[in-house]
Parts: C-alpha cells; sequence; structure tokens
C-alpha cells in the first residue's frame, strides 16, 4: 500500500505504524459528568466498519507525523491522506 | 448413515454409488427455538452441542455462503492448550479434551494429529516465561515439558540453533498439541448435527434483525424473516458488521490474517514449530505441504487477501530457524479476517437485547477453540447461565478492569 503523505508525497505503507480509528484524536473530557462511559467507549468500543474508515497512521520510519488516513477496508483504496494536527485543529482543537 | 472401514471397502467394491449427501439441504421453517448464525466451526459445533447436550430439537444454522468457506477453513489448523491466564486455560484444555475424543463422538474422521507443538525460546528471559507458562499448564491439569536445546537438536535436527542473532536456548513443548483437518471440523459437525436434527441453511445471508421492546424476535434473511426463540450471533470476522445491525458496537477490529502452503514435500517437520524471536508458525500436513503462517497484516481489513510486506516477514522468520526451507516453493497463500478483540481473548456472553447472544473475539485462536466454544455457547444458550470453564468471557471485563491479556499489550487489537 501506499500512502500519499501531504508534506512527503508517496511513501510505502511499512514506514508507518498503525495507529487505529481517528477518532482516538477525541479524547473525552475527564471532568466531564460521565466521563467514565465515555472512556470505556473510547478505550474498548470501535466502529470496525466495512468500507471507508478514518484511522491514524503514524510515520515512525519517517518524519514522525500522524495522519489520518480514508481507507476502504474492503478493498484498500486510500481516498483522503491529512495531517492529524490540521485534522484535530479543524475541529477546533489548539493541537 | 454410519461410517466405517467396512464400509469404506464395500463401497470401493460396488463404485462408491452408495455414499448420500453429508447433510441435508432444506428450506428454512418460519420459527425456530435456536437461530445460530454462521456456519463456521463454531456456529455448527453450537448447533450439535445444542442438540446433543441440551436436547434441543429446532435448531437452524444460518450461513451466508457455504459452511465451512469461513476461517474454519482457512486457518493454520494448530491446536494446543498452552495458555497462562486462568480465564483461559481451562477453557482451551477443556478444548483439546474434546479434540481427543471428538472422532469417536460425531463417527467422522477429523485427522486429528497429536504430533506435539513446540515453542522455541531465544533468551532467558524468554525461558522465564515460558517456565511460568509451562507451570500455569500443569496447574490446569494440562501437559507442559521444557526441553533443552540438547534434546531440541536430537529431536529436529535441521533447526539452526545456532543462529547468531536469534540463537536456540530451549523450548515449551506440548505433546498433546498438534492439529486437525480443518474443513473436515466443518463437515463433520455438520453431519452430527444434521443427524440430531438440525437444519443446516446454506446462502442464506442475515441481513438484520427483528428487535421489539427490547428483545430479538428473528432475524431478516436473504431468504426471508425466520423467527426464533434465541438468537446466537456467531460470525468471527463478520462480527462488527452483523452486530451494527443491533446497533450494537463491539470491542472488536477486524484484521486480515495470511497463510502459506509450500509444495509437497516428504515429511521432514515432526509437529508444529513456533519461532519465538519473530512471528512464524509451521507445521506439515498429511499432503506434505508446510503449512506456516505470521503476523497480522495490522491494519482493519475486510478484504480476504493480504500485503506483500508480511509475506516477507514471514519468509524471513522462516529462514531463521529452518534454512533448510530456502528452496521451497511456495503452492498457495490467501487470507482470512479475524475478529480481533481488545485484550486478545473472546467473548461469549450474553447482550443486552433480550434473547440475543454473542460469540465472537477469537482472534486467530479460534480454530483450536471450536469444541469448547460450541459446548460453552451451547451451555449458555439453554441455561442462559456461563459455562464455568468460559465464565470470564464477558462483555464487562473490559469495563470493570478484568481484561485477558495474554501478551500483556493492552486494548490494541492488532499487537494481540
Ligand atoms: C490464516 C488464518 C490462520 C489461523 N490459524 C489458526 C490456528 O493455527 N489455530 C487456531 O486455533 N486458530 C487459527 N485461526 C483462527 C480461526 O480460524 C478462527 O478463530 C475460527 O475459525 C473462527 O470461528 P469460525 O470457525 O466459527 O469462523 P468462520 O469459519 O469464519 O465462520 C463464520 C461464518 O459466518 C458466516 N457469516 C458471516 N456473516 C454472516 C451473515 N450476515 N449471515 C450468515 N452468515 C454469516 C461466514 O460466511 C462464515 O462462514 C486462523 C485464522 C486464519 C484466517
Amino acid at each position: 500500500m501506499i500512502i500519499n503523505h501531504p508534506i512527503l508525497g508517496p511513501r510505502d505503507s511499512a514506514e508507518f505504524t498503525y495507529m487505529g480509528d481517528a477518532a482516538l484524536l477525541d479524547r473525552p473530557d475527564w471532568q466531564a459528568k460521565d466521563a467514565l462511559a465515555q472512556f470505556i467507549d473510547y478505550g474498548y468500543l470501535r466502529d470496525n466498519p466495512a468500507g471507508p474508515h478514518q484511522e491514524l497512521w503514524y510515520h515512525e520510519q519517517g518524519d514522525r507525523s500522524f495522519l489520518v488516513v480514508t481507507r476502504d477496508t474492503t478493498t484498500h483504496e486510500i481516498s483522503s491522506v491529512k495531517l492529524a494536527n490540521d485534522v484535530a485543529r479543524s475541529r477546533g482543537r489548539s493541537t | 448413515m454410519r461410517y466405517s472401514g467396512l464400509r469404506v471397502i464395500k463401497e470401493a467394491l460396488t463404485g462408491h454409488k452408495g455414499w448420500k449427501p453429508a447433510w441435508r439441504d432444506v428450506a428454512p421453517q418460519a420459527q425456530y427455538d435456536y437461530i445460530v448464525i454462521g456456519g463456521g466451526g463454531h456456529g455448527l459445533a453450537t448447533a450439535y452441542y445444542l442438540a446433543r447436550n441440551h436436547g434441543a430439537k429446532k435448531v437452524a444454522v444460518l450461513e451466508k455462503g457455504w459452511i465451512g468457506g469461513g476461517n474454519v477453513g482457512r486457518n493454520t489448523t494448530i491446536v494446543r492448550s498452552n495458555y497462562l491466564l486462568d480465564g483461559n486455560e481451562p477453557f482451551y484444555e477443556h478444548s483439546l479434551k474434546l479434540w481427543e475424543g471428538l472422532e469417536q463422538d460425531i463417527n467422522y474422521n477429523a485427522m486429528i494429529s497429536q504430533r506435539g507443538i513446540l515453542n522455541l525460546v531465544h533468551s532467558d528471559a524468554q525461558r522465564d516465561a515460558f517456565t511460568r507458562r509451562g507451570n500455569a499448564m500443569i496447574l490446569n491439569g494440562a501437559d507442559a515439558d521444557l526441553l533443552s536445546t540438547e534434546t531440541i537438536q536430537k529431536r529436529y535436527p535441521f533447526l539452526n540453533v545456532h543462529n547468531a542473532r536469534f540463537p536456540i536456548k530451549g523450548g515449551l513443548a506440548q505433546h498433546r498439541g498438534g492439529t486437525v483437518r480443518h474443513d473436515a471440523v466443518a463437515w463433520g459437525y455438520a453431519r452430527a448435527a444434521d443427524q440430531l436434527g438440525v437444519d443446516i441453511i446454506q446462502n442464506c445471508e442475515v441481513t438484520g434483525f427483528r428487535i421489539e421492546g427490547g428483545k430479538c424476535l428473528g432475524v431478516e434473511t436473504s431468504l426471508g424473516y425466520i423467527g426464533g426463540g434465541k438468537i446466537a450471533s456467531c460470525v468471527a470476522g463478520s462480527s462488527g458488521r452483523l452486530m451494527a445491525k443491533a446497533n450494537m458496537r463491539l470491542p472488536i477490529e477486524s484484521h486480515v490474517l495470511q497463510a502459506f502452503v509450500s509444495e509437497g514435500l516428504k515429511p521432514v517437520l515432526p509437529g508444529v514449530i513456533t519461532f519465538g524471536a519473530g512471528h512464524f508458525y509451521c507445521s506439515q500436513s498429511d499432503k506434505g505441504g508446510l503449512v506456516f503462517g505470521g503476523d497480522l497484516d495490522g491494519y482493519n481489513s475486510y478484504a480476504q487477501r493480504g500485503n506483500l510486506p508480511v509475506v516477507e516477514d514471514v519468509c524471513e522468520g522462516a529462514m531463521a530457524i529452518f534454512p533448510m526451507l530456502g528452496r521451497v516453493r511456495l503452492l498457495r497463500m490467501w487470507g482470512g479476517i479475524m475478529d480481533m478483540s481488545m485484550d486478545g481473548s473472546p467473548i461469549i456472553d450474553r447482550t443486552h437485547i433480550k434473547s440475543l447472544y454473542f460469540n465472537g473475539g477469537w482472534c486467530y485462536g479460534g480454530f483450536k477453540a471450536t469444541p469448547a466454544s460450541g459446548w460453552c455457547y451451547a451451555h449458555l444458550l439453554a441455561t442462559d447461565t456461563p459455562h464455568e470453564f468460559a465464565k470470564a468471557y464477558r462483555f464487562d471485563r473490559f469495563e470493570k478492569g478484568q481484561m485477558i491479556d495474554e501478551k500483556g499489550v493492552g486494548n490494541n487489537p492488532q499487537l494481540h
């Protein structure tokens, strides 16, 4: 699989470490009333879709950036690659 | 029809015209007491033990394709009970005992071959860990034998014990472990279940659940609605996909695991051998092909095929311990979709929806679990109480902090 890195261009997926569902970017608020339930959900439950999946890939053998890759889990086709930083910022977070 | 040696001779002399289909081809009835979704090893075993152990009469197995087309027909066929943790070891030892009596029980040759499994040790720390594991096995009534390098060299002269990077410093053997003909397990259970009146319905995909007032009443299928007293999901790698139709999210990710078979060789490999410094395991089938595998590809996948980096990794593992395999040619390779759970251990439990039950999260160790999984799932379905050996396999173990994490790698499915 080739991942088209937004900064470095096309890279072999073997340079990356897979870090799971990109929902992991949205860490729950630990002070929320239902924080426990939210963290159980965050830590252990997954959508696990057959089809497009937003997931985190860490460029461990490269520039150490985290990417949000949208990949179809039935065909391995990649439709979008973004820096996880940019995705988090677009959701109103500082990093 | 009972199979026997005499029968084989008689059929051989009469042109093999007397064999009948091993199970009936039936149309679904409108209502069953138990509907088992998924005609893999676990689903078929569940249906069989429901009928055999609990006298269940109206049982159906619904399979979207053909039985045995899923992971039960794709795995590397290794059976063993060499687990460490209390939640697991009694269950897997029960399974191994059931394997030992299975062929007589179902009157079917599943080619159960207890040629032993050897886990190689490459460092002192690993020897400590394996010694502990061996002791845990013995405490749970299983067999375990710590072998020295000398014994290993004598028994397996082809192993490269002096590899500079990964010298072999011993091994943990379970002599009762081995391999089982995987397809025969599906066929044997199907035939035995059918003889007890279970309806096995192929080409029948479950497309939804009918849930009213928090209770599951039946399933929508490609052959129409089928009502059921109890509905038992048992679809391994498709668990996430199926349970999403009941609006359930699971502590499971689906990942692809590849397997490989070489050209046929004369007998070279006694039993199963696993490499302890990388991920590689190998045995030799009765046809002579070496059957081997390694790690997951490592990312969510529902595609039943893998990628090349893992092929390279597996072959490197092979060369590190079996340099003699260098010129063996690969015959076939394929992938299967694994239901990787958050702690590497399975779930056999009720769901929050009444009458809907779940069995899954088998990761890549579910073939060896087939008999015990069916046994314990049938017990849960029939009595509504968890079986003694499967009582740790609950959904709520994650929120309670009671993960059964053999490898100690945390909630990271692709690492188990
Ligand atoms: C390459 C590979 C190697 C492995 N090696 C080993 C090993 O050496 N030892 C070991 O112990 N385990 C091993 N495993 C794991 C083991 O094969 C599985 O854990 C086990 O087979 C899963 O249970 P099953 O047999 O019931 O699954 P399956 O055979 O996959 O059964 C599930 C069935 O459900 C059906 N289904 C799915 N969705 C629906 C639906 N909506 N409606 C109706 N039916 C549906 C599928 O078609 C399938 O037939 C390996 C797996 C793979 C892929």
